[in-house]
C-alpha cells in the first residue's frame, strides 16, 4: 500500500515539489502500478527459468582496442556550467 | 499529380531519372510545412537551410552520375527523441531545451549514406510517455483528419506530418505502442520492428528492453524500403541482433497462399469497439480471399500483458531519466 508518506519521500528524493493535490493523485496512481504486481504475484512460475531478456544474446564482448571517437569535439557544449575541461557543480559535500 | 500524393517511390524515381531536382522536391515540401503545419503542429524544428544544402549536394552526385542511395533527394521527418549531430534534440521536453546532440543516431547515419534528406524533428509526448502527444512540453499536435482530435502518441508529430502530406517519410519509437497507435489514429503506415532489428543507438531511451525506432509512410511499399534502410546490426548497440536484413520489398510482392495466421481469441472479447472488430475481421477476410489459412488460437497470458508492461516500462524509465540531474546537460536549477 502506497501511502502520501511514500510520495513525499520519493518526490524529496527526485527533488519534486508536489501540491497536497498532486501528492493525493499520484498516491492512488503509483498505488495502482502497485496492484499491478498483486495480479502478477498470483501466478505460478515455480517451472518457469528468469528472463533476463528477450533475445538469446549474451555477454556481447568486443576487443578492448582504441577505435575512433566520432563525438563532437566538445563534449561540454551542452554543459550548464563549465571549468577548463570539468564539468562544474555546486559543492555537495561539507 | 500533386507531389505531396504520390508516394515516397515514386518520387525518388523521378529525382533519380531527373525528372524533378530532390531541391524542387524539398523546397515543395518545406514549403507545404510553412504553410500548413501551423495549424498541425507535427514540427518542433525544420531545418531549412541544412536541408536545402543536402539536397543540392544530392542534385549533384545524381548529375555526376555516382550512386547517390536508395532514398535519394526524399524529404524525411524525425521523431525528436533521435540524435541528428548538430541540431537541437528535446524530446518535447523543457528538460532538454537547448541539448543540442553531439552525434548522429545510427538510423541517422544509415538515412545519409541512403541519400535522404533530414527535413526536421517532429512532436511527441515527453520522453516518449504518452498516447496523445498532448504531454509534449512545446505544443500540441493536432490529428490532420479533424483538428479536434489527437493524432495519437507518443509519435504524434512524425505520425500527422505523413498524414498532411508534409513530407513523403518518416521516423518515430515504439515503446508500448507509440508507432502503431498514432499510425492508426492518422490513418498512415507504421511499423514496430522486432526487437533488435533497428539500432537504439543514438535514441534516447525510455524503456531499452522495449524501444524500438520504426519507419512512418503513406503506404505499405514506402514502409518496407525505410525499413530495409534502418535496419541492421550495430556494434554501438548491444542489444541489435546480428542477422541479415530481408529485402523487404521484394518480399511483400511475394504469394501469401498457406500462410498460416492466428486470430487470439483472447483478442475478440467483450469491450472490443465493434468498428475495431468488423474492421480486423474484413482484413482477415482479404487476406482469406488471398490464399491464407486463418486459425483460432489462444494466448493465456494475454490479461498479464498490460501489468507486465506498466512495472518493466516504470522501472527502465525510472533508471534512463535518472540522468537529466542537469549535471553534464539539461536543465538545471539553481537553487540557493
Amino acid at each position: 500500500m502506497i501511502t502520501k508518506k511514500d510520495v513525499e519521500y520519493v518526490a524529496n528524493l527526485a527533488r519534486l515539489k508536489l501540491s497536497e493535490e498532486e501528492k493525493e493523485k499520484f498516491t492512488k496512481q503509483l498505488g495502482t502500478i502497485l496492484d499491478y504486481m498483486d495480479k502478477l504475484k498470483k501466478l505460478n512460475t515455480e517451472n518457469v527459468k528468469p528472463t533476463s531478456h528477450v533475445l538469446e544474446l549474451k555477454n556481447v564482448w568486443r576487443e578492448d582496442e582504441l577505435k575512433p571517437c566520432f563525438y563532437s569535439d566538445n563534449l561540454l557544449e551542452n554543459a550548464p556550467e563549465k571549468e577548463a575541461d570539468f564539468f562544474k557543480v555546486k559543492k555537495v559535500i561539507e | 499529380m500533386e507531389l505531396y500524393k504520390e508516394s515516397a517511390i515514386a518520387i525518388k524515381e523521378k529525382i533519380k531519372n531527373r525528372e524533378i531536382s530532390a531541391i524542387k522536391v524539398t523546397e515543395y515540401f518545406l514549403d507545404r510545412i510553412k504553410k500548413i503545419d501551423p495549424k498541425i503542429n507535427s514540427f518542433i524544428s525544420v531545418f531549412e537551410s541544412d536541408a536545402l544544402s543536402c539536397a543540392e549536394k544530392i542534385d549533384s552526385e545524381i548529375k555526376s552520375g555516382k550512386n547517390s542511395g536508395e532514398l535519394a533527394g526524399l524529404p524525411i521527418a524525425i521523431k525528436d527523441n533521435i540524435c541528428v549531430r548538430g541540431q537541437p534534440t528535446t524530446c518535447a521536453s523543457k528538460i532538454l531545451e537547448n541539448y543540442i546532440a553531439p552525434y548522429n543516431a545510427t538510423v541517422i547515419e544509415k538515412l545519409n549514406v541512403a541519400g535522404a534528406i533530414i527535413i526536421g524533428k517532429t512532436n511527441m509526448d515527453e520522453f516518449a510517455m504518452g498516447s496523445s502527444t498532448e504531454n509534449s512540453s512545446f505544443k500540441i499536435t493536432k490529428n490532420p483528419w479533424n483538428i479536434d482530435y489527437i493524432p495519437g502518441g507518443s509519435s504524434g508529430g512524425s505520425a500527422a506530418c505523413i498524414s498532411a502530406g508534409l513530407v513523403p517519410l518518416s521516423i518515430g519509437s515504439d515503446t508500448g505502442g507509440s508507432i502503431r497507435q498514432p499510425a492508426s489514429c492518422c490513418g498512415v503506415v507504421g511499423f514496430k520492428p522486432t526487437y533488435g532489428r533497428v539500432s537504439r543507438f543514438g535514441l534516447v531511451a525510455f524503456a531499452s528492453s522495449l524501444d524500438q525506432i520504426g519507419p512512418f509512410a503513406k503506404n505499405v511499399e514506402d514502409c518496407a524500403l525505410l525499413l530495409k534502410t534502418i535496419s541492421g546490426y550495430d556494434s554501438y548497440d548491444s542489444t541489435s541482433v546480428n542477422c541479415s536484413v530481408p529485402d523487404y520489398l521484394s518480399e511483400i510482392k511475394k504469394d501469401i497462399k498457406g500462410i498460416k495466421i492466428g486470430l487470439p481469441e483472447e483478442y475478440f472479447i467483450s469491450g472490443i469497439d465493434s468498428e475495431v472488430e468488423k474492421a480486423v475481421l474484413d482484413a482477415v477476410e482479404i487476406l482469406k480471399s488471398c490464399g491464407a489459412e486463418i486459425k483460432k488460437i489462444s494466448l493465456p497470458h494475454t490479461e498479464y500483458a498490460v501489468a507486465v508492461y506498466y512495472i518493466i516500462a516504470s522501472s527502465e524509465a525510472s533508471a534512463n531519466l535518472a540522468r537529466y540531474d542537469g549535471v553534464k546537460y539539461g536543465y538545471r536549477h539553481n537553487a540557493e
